[in-house]
């Protein structure tokens, strides 16, 4: 086996996070997807630091696994003050601005 | 520490076998994810494939990314997530209609591009080299090696990421934190409410459910003098939900009173 099949798996995770992000209308699901986006961005982190043998690849992978804990953490509290005003976890519902 | 990579370029038969049982597993995982209806199957769903690609991270020479992604990601990121699904209500599922006309079809092809784009892509580029392996780097141990990497040339962002952090979490607590409009009504405040309210019906406080010989919670009205069941005495949101039983089958006459032998 090929080590550039993670790379097609990581390219596949991408895309369906990414589909899932335009698609899905509950915020929390679109959050869970932008998070199989991060993951595979780090599959793919991951398998060129090994296909290059050195390990600035899962450093960055460490990185990143850090910035998406940070980003759960203040959009999961974003989405509790909205679903408080608004009483829907929709993100449709969220378009105050519009009217 | 199990080196699964033996072969430069090619990775060895049980890297490949763990391979192709557990990546289309993850593929179907994370589709499924886009399909289920609910949130908290798409959440479970969520969960399986963070820890098919942490075992993927052990398979590739990363056991400390596999083992801090099964900490971080199904350890703190899932629970966190389906605790706010707790929060904003289980049954949230979404709406099927889509609110911009022709978003569905035309993000389901975008992906097929994008997806095809990228596949072709990887297909078509050569890497450069042969697979080198994280074994050299490794030597040492890889929490070694990311050590000395983390607090040598990342020792910058370490700390910017560190301040982030802490940044996040003030965030988190600043945007949680809930103001009262209204003081908080104190257990006199009712009693008086109650007392100088408009009617004195629910003066003596509501009824309780009702107490049978074969069934007493709370799921059950009481009975009223005239033998009608007393809608007060049953919680609001358990009519709601459909959880209240009718209390007629509970009475004497109704109950199956056979005995049946003992043997």
């Amino acid at each position: 086996m090929n080590a550039a099949n993670y790379l097609y798996l990581s390219a596949l995770l991408f895309t369906i996070g990414a589909v899932g992000v335009v698609v899905r209308r509950n915020a929390i699901v679109v959050f869970m997807c932008v998070e199989l986006m991060l993951n595979a961005a780090n599959l793919s982190f991951v398998t060129f630091s090994r296909i290059n043998g050195d390990l600035n690849g899962q450093v960055i992978a460490f990185f990143t696994m850090v910035v998406a804990a940070c980003e759960v953490v203040v959009g999961l509290a974003i989405i509790v003050t909205i679903y408080r005003s608004r009483r829907s976890a929709s993100v449709d519902d969220a378009s105050l601005l519009k009217r | 520490m199990i080196n699964l990579a033996i072969q430069v370029g090619q990775t060895a038969a049980p890297e490949a076998t763990l391979f192709w049982i557990l990546a289309p597993l993850t593929f179907v995982a994370a589709l499924g994810m886009l399909l289920v209806k609910k949130a908290v199957h798409s959440a479970i769903l969520m969960a399986f494939v963070m820890i098919a690609l942490a075992i993927f991270y052990i398979a590739q020479g990363a056991p400390f990314l596999g083992i801090v992604q099964v900490v971080v990601y199904t350890g703190a990121v899932m629970m966190l997530f389906l605790f706010i699904l707790m929060l904003v209500g289980v049954d949230s599922s979404d709406s099927l209609t889509e609110t911009i006309r022709g978003l569905r079809p035309i993000a389901i092809t975008a992906a097929l591009g994008f997806g095809g784009l990228m596949l072709s892509l990887l297909a078509r580029a050569t890497l450069g080299r042969t697979v080198v392996g994280v074994e050299a780097a490794n030597a040492q141990g890889n929490v070694q090696g990311i050590a000395h990497l983390l607090f040598s040339t990342f020792v910058w962002p370490f700390e910017v990421v560190s301040a982030l952090l802490i940044t996040a979490a003030l965030g988190a607590m600043v945007l949680a934190h809930h103001h009262r409009i209204q003081e908080r009504p104190t257990q006199r405040q009712l009693s008086i409410d109650r007392f100088r309210g408009e009617s004195l019906a629910s003066a003596a406080g509501l009824p309780a459910p009702g107490v049978f010989a074969r069934h007493n919670a709370v799921d059950v009205p009481a009975l009223l003098p005239d033998g009608t069941a007393a809608a007060a005495s049953v919680n609001a949101s358990l009519k709601a939900r459909g959880d209240v039983l009718d209390s007629s089958v509970f009475e004497l006459g109704r109950v199956d009173t056979s005995v049946e032998e003992e043997k």
